[in-house]
């Protein structure tokens, strides 16, 4: 199947009084109709900065995309001039947010908020575009949906306001959608909860997902690809399976040692060290001041992704 | 120094309003000095006189020098303002700890007659006060100050409440401090930056209100030249006849209140970011 | 929303009562004063004539009895007797009141017009020239007393217009009306309309920074549409506020312009109440504006209830 989501070469600076800080790095990636494509890094990895780029909803100035190109279907997304950039927003390619608390207009109701939606990229009565809110929020799973589309957030829970979110974002059907960190808010109960309503939407509607998180945990649960990213460049790609059973670059391995697993007793281990500042990178390898298993030529040459094993490329000179 | 050549960058308008304050509390101190003519001697010959070489600003209908009152009214407008200031902020901070530190009925009755007291305007509040005194230097300070207690102690007492859930306090509780100590060693300082700036952004307002009392006759009565009074004195009779009258003296207050602005709006930046509007 | 409207207005008469205490007490900070100040205003030397003066005020009696005589008539519609004019407050005052209303409606209606949009484009062009300026400027409006600007207005109409908008009788056209009561009104809302703008211009960045700014643009909303639909009414909520603050400054600006513009509103009369030793007058006086900035905060609270769900709906 084509891919409906073609990322290549993708690289976002932001221009500051210290310096030029370059949050994204020639990142490539594709995502097929109905996959999710998960992005895995720490915070400060420039993974959030990557997906507001696919949006062009990078604050400019200070920001700006140097270069790369985003298609959805086909179209170039980086060449489009402003008007139509804003109506494939929401119809072609949407977001959800971390924050389900303050990502929501605190004066509108759940249900206007979804309508605006509706109305914006569709010839539509405003009664309809309501009907159509109240039919998303029974989508989600929200009880009693048409009392809920005329609540304000502040009346829902958590859960539930991400819910609304995600409504609101699959409202026109977009081909793509890209989750930042969808569940990091949420309690560990509600997050199982939003992630199997992410998926069953994922199947039914045939929408690709980008799901950015720093949690592997999630990963393993739904997500058929990964890319693992690091100080804005991507460092390891290929599908879930083989890159939990086989992770070639150390810093995937670090992130693996870190997390707890059922039936592996042993003792967890941390990263050393934190992620350099993105405007103050080491000329080699940005991951060489935190690697066990650095040599000299990690500090000096920035390694080139590589095919390791069939489909799963890394970024090591090492490994 | 070279933290100051940095802050004065960083704040050009905040250095342009000290300067601006700097200025006028400099003619306020060598006035004696600094003033051509007595501001107190009238010459029946020069009455109304226009600006020229003897009375650079002109001369008021009594025939005194505009310029030398003005500059000797630096001193009554500067001296109310930060007499003013430093009571009312003074009085303010003090209720505001007691109010906040202790809490209670105590607490309750200051944010009650806090509330109360704002509800009457600063001139009105300051009128009324005036006009049950009775018209002097002192009572004029007396008048504004009240009305600016409770804005004080209200800030204060905000900010010694978020201050009491912070760590460190928590902490010193925890090691047995008492609770004196802890007022006096941690929440004390604390509390100086919102009062440091909260104190300048009254000054204008205070120099404003002087001016305003003066104006109406209310204020610090004669001999001192005050510029709320010139103006009033002159007002609307020697519009036509004798304008500088009416446009220095303003000149004097907006450019004093200015400066106080811009540098309480520099202030306010570099101590509190967060503070806003 | 009722039982909040029930609070409100409990807490609205128990204010109005400490305020009444209040004035009252700051009339006789110092003991007796009021009648000294008469009698020697009055240039009477005959001990006889004081013993009067303090008996036809009531000032004989002791502070409570008097305190409650003063209420009492207040409840009652009886607000005494003018000393100057010897007719009743009442009818001195309530003919004044709607010149001094339409001046402040006008004062505040111009500082919203002008300021909420200016903020706005400050806000919206954030560090460049135009939003300097404004700043700058805003700072300036801020600095300029209230009745010199008046004054300035003044001589500009004399020696351009050769003709003095001073209320010397109501004004009988609409032309005249809109100078009578629009040039007054402009200069005392400078002030608050230079607030306002400067608070809008910062409760607007601090929105604009909101996550759900991000959201609306993310939906593909323009950028005219995410400032007004998403980010201007959320930047009004604290500015609804300010203008019940600003309401209680507007008193003291009208008391000057008033004074400046000759105009016979209740503001001015306070001064001249003032200057007349006309206690009982000037009592009243500051307890009706007292009453006027308390339920004008009423109003504004309960228009911030009704605009923000989360204090309509409670939280």
């Amino acid at each position: 199947m084509a891919p409906v989501l073609e990322v290549s070469g993708l690289s976002t600076v932001f221009h500051t009084r210290t310096g030029t800080v370059r949050a994204v790095q020639d990142v490539s990636f594709s995502v097929e109709p109905g996959e999710t494509m998960a992005v895995v890094g720490e915070s400060g990895c420039g993974k959030t900065m990557m997906a507001l780029s696919l949006m062009r909803l990078i604050p400019s100035p200070p920001g700006e995309i140097t270069a790369g190109s985003v298609r959805v279907a086909g179209t170039d997304l980086l060449k489009l001039d402003e008007p139509t950039m804003r109506d494939m927003r929401g119809s072609q390619i949407a977001m959800i947010f971390q924050e389900p608390m303050t990502a929501l207009n605190p004066l509108l109701t759940v249900g206007k908020q979804i309508a605006e939606m509706v109305t914006l990229h569709e010839k539509v009565s405003g009664r309809a575009a309501k009907e159509r809110a109240v039919e998303m929020l029974h989508h989600v799973k929200i009880p009693e949906p048409r009392r809920r589309a005329g609540e304000y957030p502040h009346q829902m829970s958590g859960g539930m306001r991400q819910r609304a979110m995600i409504a609101m974002a699959l409202a026109c059907k977009p081909k793509v959608l890209i989750a930042d960190e969808p569940t990091t808010a949420l309690d560990v109960t509600i997050q199982a909860q939003v992630l199997d309503l992410i998926d069953d939407l994922r199947q039914e509607l045939g929408t690709a997902v980008v799901l950015i998180t720093h949690d592997l945990g999630v990963v393993a649960e739904v997500a058929d690809r990964m890319i693992v990213m690091y100080a804005g460049r991507k460092v390891e790609e290929g599908t879930v399976a083989e890159l939990f059973a086989h992770p070639r670059h150390p810093y995937l391995q670090g992130l693996l040692n870190s997390v707890p697993r059922v039936g592996q007793p042993k003792r967890l281990q941390e990263i050393a060290g934190t992620v350099p500042p993105l405007s103050n990178l080491p000329p080699g390898c940005a991951f060489a001041p935190r690697c066990p298993s650095a040599v000299a030529q990690c500090r000096d040459a920035i390694p080139p992704l590589d095919e390791k094993r069939p489909g799963h490329r890394a970024a090591c000179w090492v490994t | 120094m070279s933290e100051f050549i940095y802050l004065a960058r960083r704040y050009p308008l905040g250095l342009a309003g000290g300067v601006i304050l700097l200025l006028f509390v400099l003619m306020a101190i060598f006035a004696n000095i600094i003033a051509p003519l007595d501001p107190l001697t009238t010459n029946p010959r020069a009455s109304l006189a226009a600006p020229g070489t003897t009375y650079m600003l002109g001369a008021d209908m009594m025939g005194r020098d505009v310029l030398s009152r003005l500059i000797h009214g630096a001193r009554i407008s500067l001296a109310v303002a930060l007499g003013a200031t430093f009571i009312g902020s003074g009085l303010g901070m003090l209720l505001g700890l007691i109010s906040g530190y202790v809490g209670g009925w105590f607490d309750l009755i200051v944010q009650r007659v806090a509330e109360i007291m704002q509800s009457l305007p600063l001139l009105v509040m300051a009128l009324v006060i005036t006009a049950s005194l009775g018209p002097s230097l002192v009572n004029t300070i007396i008048a504004i100050a009240i009305p600016l207690i409770p804005n004080v102690a209200r800030v204060i007492r905000a900010n010694v409440l978020s201050l009491r859930e912070l760590n460190y306090v928590e902490a010193a509780h925890a090691i047995g401090m008492s609770n004196t100590r802890i007022a006096a060693l941690h929440v004390l300082p604390n509390t100086l930056a919102p009062l440091i700036v909260l104190a300048t952004a009254q000054l204008g307002s205070t120099i404003l209100t002087e001016a305003s009392l003066s104006f109406l006759g209310l204020g610090v009565p004669e001999p001192y030249p005050s510029w709320g009074r010139m103006l009033s004195e002159s007002a609307a009779e020697y519009m036509r006849t004798a304008p500088w009258l009416v446009i220095f003296p303003g000149v004097a207050i907006s450019a004093v209140v200015f400066g106080a602005n811009l540098f309480g709006d520099a202030l306010r930046d570099y101590l509190d970011p967060r503070m806003g509007d | 929303m009722l039982s909040y409207l029930l609070r409100r207005l409990g807490l609205m008469v128990l204010t109005l009562f400490g305020v009444s205490i209040a004035i009252f007490l700051l009339l006789r900070i110092v003991p007796g004063n009021i009648a000294d100040i008469l009698f020697d205003s009055a240039g009477m030397i005959d001990p006889a004539e004081k013993q009067k003066i303090v008996a036809e005020l009531g000032l004989d009696q002791p502070l409570v009895v008097q305190y409650a005589q003063w209420v009492n008539g207040l409840l009652h519609g009886d607000l005494g007797y003018s000393y100057v004019s010897e007719k009743p407050v009442l009818d001195e005052v309530l003919p004044r009141i709607p010149i001094t209303a339409r001046l402040a409606a006008l004062a505040i209606m111009f500082a919203v017009c002008t300021g909420v949009p200016i903020g706005v484009i400050s806000a919206v062009r954030q560090n460049s020239g135009i939003d300097y300026g404004l700043r700058v400027f805003s700072l300036a409006a801020l600095s300029l007393p209230s009745f010199w600007l008046g004054l300035l207005v003044l001589m500009a109409f004399v020696n351009w217009a050769g003709l003095l908008p001073i209320y010397d009788k109501a004004p009988q056209t609409w032309g005249m009306a809109i100078l009578m009561y629009g040039v007054p009104a402009a200069t005392v809302g400078l002030r608050s309309s230079a607030l306002i703008m400067r608070l809008t211009r910062s409760s607007m960045l601090e929105v604009m920074r909101m996550d759900y700014i991000r959201t609306a643009r993310s939906k593909g909303l323009s950028e005219p549409a995410v400032t007004f639909i998403h980010a201007l009414r959320n930047a009004l909520l604290p500015v609804i506020t300010t203008i019940g603050i600003e309401t209680a400054f507007l008193f003291g600006g009208l008391v000057v312009t008033e004074t400046v513009f000759n105009i016979p509103g209740v503001a001015r009369f306070l001064v001249e109440a003032i200057r007349w030793r006309d206690y009982p007058m000037v009592q009243n006086l500051v307890m009706f504006i007292a009453t006027v900035v308390v339920i004008v905060n009423l109003i504004v609270d309960l228009t911030y209830a009704f605009v923000d769900p989360r204090i309509r709906l409670g939280s």
